[in-house]
């Protein structure tokens, strides 16, 4: 049994995305739950699974609580980090392709005063106890310093540049200008990327996503109950997870500029028998440039160290070859951990994107990367 | 681990790590190896993923390697590394095939190229701990 288009996405919803907040984790989930709920033109009641994000402190049972749900029979977890929203869309399709739901609810919120900085949460993820113990005490302890390593040896590799990095920056920049629910509204130049301080190098503090407050939802309907809702139904055709050799560690990986995504990608460009050229839009997930340019490369957009130059002349800006990350991502809407990128996507698909629309937009795909490695992608179309 | 100056993170040894973290001490590189297939592998974990062999044995490397990648930390994010930022970080493939990551002293950073040679150096930060770093050999 293929899960091929036997799920949908039937509602979506988002809070203001902001940098900090005084409003609790779970305050920003349940509001952006209801938006979902609401947007497909269901009630609370409906929902009879949930997946709620791993590391957000709320739990199946909190829904029940806050929403009465009279029958939650379905819940799970998916825990790859960034990669852990679209993880949920395969968790979700196949809740709902085997009989076991039909509306399952995704949730993904952060409160920052209340869940602390990305840097800390890092340390509380079981399946960095090996960075814990042999490189946070030699001072690579965040983020950029685990994945700057990867850039540098592709810079050397390939001779990528430190400008086609901050083309990425600059084109998601760009992007969020379009989108009043964007955290930066300041336009950016390939200059102003160039001039930006070096965090860990070859990445500067402009190709580093933003830290956020904020959440957002979605909810996933059996195929035969999507089509009387409220919205136009967007397809899941294919969908799957990756993981890299050697999960937890980019240092202990065979090949550091080769990540999860690479194992996936084939798998959901056959399962939803499109290719490359029917792409019309991608949201990326892209804690930083780096990882978005890896991304392209790993799932055959490019060969392999070809990347820099597939960013270069406007290819992945709206009006482009392959508009991507049409809200400003991470690096420029918001860190809402790519369930924004999913939000996003649905939006492009229903044709609900206002100024940013890409034209005729039929079919998209959205990635999650997370955990130092772990790639989850989903194609979706109208 | 007893440190009451030392204010960078300090490991989390277990058991299955203390004798990698027992040799620097004593100023030896010793690398875990499965006992039947005697594959190196590092990070220390329980069981050979060649083999399925849940015994291990202890080598003592050579120190000597290759550099894979590299970065300069600019921000130190801990403020323990604030005084010495920035430094260089460096991901080596050591000889034993096995990769490692540790600070690169000395280095001008605009000078480095992939597989240069590298040989691991002991950085007693405490009498219970020492830490590995490496230097252009
Ligand atoms: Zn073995």
């Amino acid at each position: 049994m293929s899960i091929r288009d036997q799920a949908c996405v039937t509602g979506i919803g988002e809070t203001k995305y902001t940098r900090e907040t005084t409003r609790t984790q779970a305050e920003l989930t349940f509001e952006a739950a209801l938006a979902a709920i609401a947007d497909a033109g269901l009630e609370p009641k409906d929902i009879d699974g949930v997946v709620p994000y791993v590391m957000g402190g709320v739990i199946a049972e909190d829904f029940i609580t806050n929403f009465g749900l009279p029958d939650l029979r379905y819940s799970a977890l998916t825990p790859m980090g960034g990669a852990s929203s679209v993880a949920a869309l395969q968790n979700a399709a196949l809740a709902v392709a085997g009989g076991l739901a039909n509306h399952v609810l995704i949730t993904l919120g952060r409160g920052a005063l209340s869940t602390g900085r990305i840097t800390d949460r890092i340390g509380q993820m079981p399946q960095f106890r090996v960075v814990g113990e042999f490189e946070m005490p030699m001072g690579t302890v965040a983020p950029a310093q685990f994945y700057a390593p990867m850039a540098r040896r592709h810079m050397e590799l390939y001779g990528t540049t430190s400008e086609q990095l901050g083309e990425i920056a600059v084109t998601f920049r760009k992007h969020a200008l379009l989108h009043d629910n964007a955290m930066m509204q300041k336009p950016m130049t390939l200059a102003d990327h160039q001039a930006s301080r070096m965090i860990a190098d070859p990445l500067r503090l402009y190709d580093c996503c933003l830290e956020s407050a904020g959440a957002a939802a979605v909810v996933i309907s059996r195929a035969d109950r999507a089509r009387d809702l409220r919205q136009p139904p967007v397809y899941i055709g294919g969908v799957a997870e990756g993981h890299p050799d050697s999960p937890s560690t980019i240092t202990q990986r065979p090949d550091i500029c080769r990540i999860g995504l690479a194992k996936a990608a084939p798998k959901a460009f056959a399962m939803a028998g499109v290719t490359h050229q029917d792409i019309d839009v991608a949201e990326i997930y892209d804690c930083f440039t780096y990882i978005v340019l890896c991304q392209l490369e790993d799932m055959g957009f490019c060969a392999k160290g070809e990347g820099g130059a597939f960013v270069q002349g406007g290819r992945i800006a709206l009006g482009g070859e392959l508009p991507v990350n049409t809200h400003g991502g991470l690096l420029s809407q918001a860190h809402i951990a790519g369930m924004n990128h999913i939000v996003e996507l649905t939006r492009q698909l229903r044709g609900q994107a206002g100024a940013r629309q890409v034209a005729n937009a039929e079919v998209g795909l959205v990635t999650g990367y997370g955990d130092l490695g772990d790639g989850s992608i989903a194609i979706l179309h109208r | 681990m007893n440190a009451p100056n030392y204010d960078k993170p300090l490991p989390d040894i277990t058991a299955l790590t203390r004798p990698f973290w027992d040799g620097l001490r004593e100023h030896r590189l010793v690398l875990q190896a499965c006992a039947r297939c005697h594959t190196v592998r590092h990070y220390p974990r329980p069981v050979c993923d060649r083999c399925y062999s849940m015994e291990s044995v202890w080598v003592t490397g050579s120190g000597r390697g290759t550099l894979h990648s590299w970065t300069v930390n600019h921000h130190p994010f801990h403020f323990a590394f604030k005084r010495e930022s920035p430094f260089i970080t460096s991901t080596v493939d050591l000889a034993e095939g096995v990769r490692m990551q540790a600070p690169l002293r000395d280095a001008d950073a605009s000078q480095l190229e992939l597989g240069m040679p590298v040989e691991l150096v002991f950085e007693d930060m405490t009498p219970e701990l020492t830490l590995p770093a490496f230097r252009l050999a």
